[in-house]
């Protein structure tokens, strides 16, 4: 699957149209990817194609436009599975991004299993999509939210999480990879702990996706959900992996079209899976764009990318370690390609200003991790995220632009 | 308090303070500038009270009514965003309410710094012109 060939970063970048075009009269330098991942021509290719040649409603059609678009929808499917190792194709539930995925666990599985007095773990780390469906259901069901500690680096407390497992936990819901310090969490560990005092276990793989090798049997993981455009695809389309039997066990999310076996006004049978998780007519297009993109990752190799991420995130951090008052922020070992930091007397906000006029995307902010920040005792941070079209000499680019800003503000 | 020209006399001069600026580096050391000069705002209107929700910076703004013409003052943590607080109070300050919820505010968009009117959740100058405008409104209500 991986290529052997050597890591040919111009090349990427070729594939990629919007990499060729200015902001403010400069070169675009895009770092924000671990808010959303640039999209390659054949991604794009794949929306328009199925909107030109064969947009039809999928699974029920006894057309030809229908059986082509289920094909291409239900392969999708496949190639999804695939790439996270699902054992079983049904397994693989279309959701319109990691927020949904989430919820839906938090509200079918949620609504149907927990009861009062029950307790679910998340970490100091999670983005608020994987608190606000969690503390939702938690007021509903009277069900307590205890949250892991970190050190300042960010790595989880696991001695904290031991001591608060219990008969009561009956979810745990962590984040593989920190979206806003990008450090991964040891989600083995704590599957197998979890495991053992009979709790489920949700990962959530928004950031870790694109990254690390995902293999869900062999984590072991109840639940594992990611984002198709943090992975190079579209918008609009994320995924909920689930274990069958979880699944089968969990009542629908949505009722509607798609997701029934019969209707009458006094009964309602449910379809089988995936179908009764997806009410409606699904993202179809952007489901099937999916497709190219988990094409794009497998033909460049993951650990290829990798590799090259490694080698910018090293790069960039040594640089910015240069830089007088300047704090990177998670500064350990297992990381993805995030690096957010800190800088004494300067708010976020004004670099990101500065740096935009530079041609430079960041993010600035809380990212989505408010609990987290006040953690830190931090108002936010600056945050550079490296994908596979990403250079050594786009860092230079914003190591100069970075030093110029804070000149420029101090 | 000194009298005070027209908002659109103000927004004039600002459009052509800014003409002369070559490079956005001018532009964005004027707005710093800008917020360095801004008067500092009393710690006890520091408070969530304020505080104008929406911007990803902390930006407070107070303001105050004397002899029918509405007063602001304020403060943001960010230098740049502190300097946009300056420029609105520039223009704002010390006009009747009416003139303050009239102000059309073309000048943002001719000096080019329209980017930060927009709806992104991190904005501040929107948020900030809403306030100043509702301030306005207020005091005009109170008569």
């Amino acid at each position: 699957m991986a290529s052997t060939l050597p890591y040919d970063v111009q090349a990427i970048r070729t594939e990629f149209p919007i990499l060729q075009r200015t902001v403010k009269g400069k070169p675009l330098v895009y770092f924000d990817n671990a808010a959303t991942a640039q999209k390659p021509k054949q991604v794009i290719d794949a929306i328009t194609h199925y909107y030109s040649h064969y947009n039809a409603n999928i699974h029920r059609g006894l057309h030809t436009l229908a059986d082509e678009a289920t094909a291409a929808f239900e392969a999708s499917r496949s190639a999804v599975q695939t790439f996270i190792q699902a054992k079983h194709h049904e397994e693989i539930i279309f959701t319109k991004g990691t927020t949904e995925s989430i919820n839906l666990v938090a509200l079918a599985w949620g609504n149907a299993f927990l009861n009062s007095g029950d307790e679910i773990i998340i970490s100091t780390l999670e983005h608020h999509a994987n608190i606000v469906p969690w503390q939702m259901i938690a007021e509903k069901k009277d069900v307590v939210i205890k949250v892991i500690p970190i050190d300042a680096d960010g790595r989880l407390d696991m001695e904290a999480f031991k001591k608060m497992l219990s008969p009561k936990t009956k979810m745990v819901s962590v984040v593989h990879a920190s979206n806003a310090l990008g450090v991964v969490n040891p989600v083995e560990d704590i599957i197998e702990l979890a495991h053992q005092h009979g709790s489920l276990v949700m990962v959530d793989g928004a950031q870790s996706a694109v990254h690390l090798d995902i293999d869900v049997q062999k984590l072991d993981c109840d639940f594992f959900v990611f984002s198709g455009h943090k992975i190079y695809g579209p918008t609009g389309v994320g995924v909920l992996y689930g274990k069958k039997h979880l699944l089968e066990s969990m009542p629908p999310f949505l009722g509607g079209g798609e997701m029934i076996k019969e209707v009458t006004f006094e009964k309602t049978t449910y379809n089988e899976l995936p179908f009764k998780f997806e009410a409606g007519t699904p993202n179809i297009a952007d489901v099937i764009a999916i497709h190219p993109a988990i094409e794009f990752i497998n033909r460049i190799g993951k650990a290829a990318v990798r590799k090259h991420e490694a080698d910018l995130l090293a790069y960039a951090s040594t640089k910015l370690r240069l830089i007088e008052g300047l704090q990177i922020r998670g500064d350990v070992e297992e990381k993805v390609s995030v690096v957010s930091f800190t800088i004494d007397g300067i708010h976020p906000q004004d670099l990101a200003i500065l740096l935009d006029n530079q041609g430079i995307a960041v993010r600035t902010g809380h990212h989505c991790a408010q609990p987290l920040m006040s953690c830190l005792g931090i108002v936010g941070t600056t945050r550079a995220s490296f994908a596979a079209y990403n250079t050594i000499e786009e860092i230079d680019v914003l190591i100069e632009a970075l030093n110029k800003s804070i000149r420029m503000l101090k | 308090m000194e009298s005070y020209q027209p908002i659109s006399a103000t927004e004039k001069e600002i459009i052509e303070d800014f003409s002369m600026f070559e490079t956005w580096e001018d532009k964005y050391e004027y707005i710093i500038d800008m917020g360095k000069k801004l008067a500092p705002l009393n710690d006890s209107f520091k408070t969530d009270d304020y505080k104008i929700k929406g911007c990803q910076s902390s930006v407070w703004i107070h303001s105050f009514e004397k002899d029918g013409r509405v007063y602001f003052e304020g403060d943001s943590d960010a230098v740049i965003v502190k300097g946009l607080v300056s420029l609105m109070i520039h223009v704002l300050s010390g006009h009747t309410p009416q003139a303050i919820i009239d102000a059309p505010l073309g000048f943002i968009d001719e000096v080019g710094l329209s980017s930060h009117l927009a709806q992104t959740r991190s904005n501040g100058l929107r948020a900030m012109i809403k306030q100043m405008k509702l301030d306005a409104t207020a005091f005009k209500l109170k008569g």
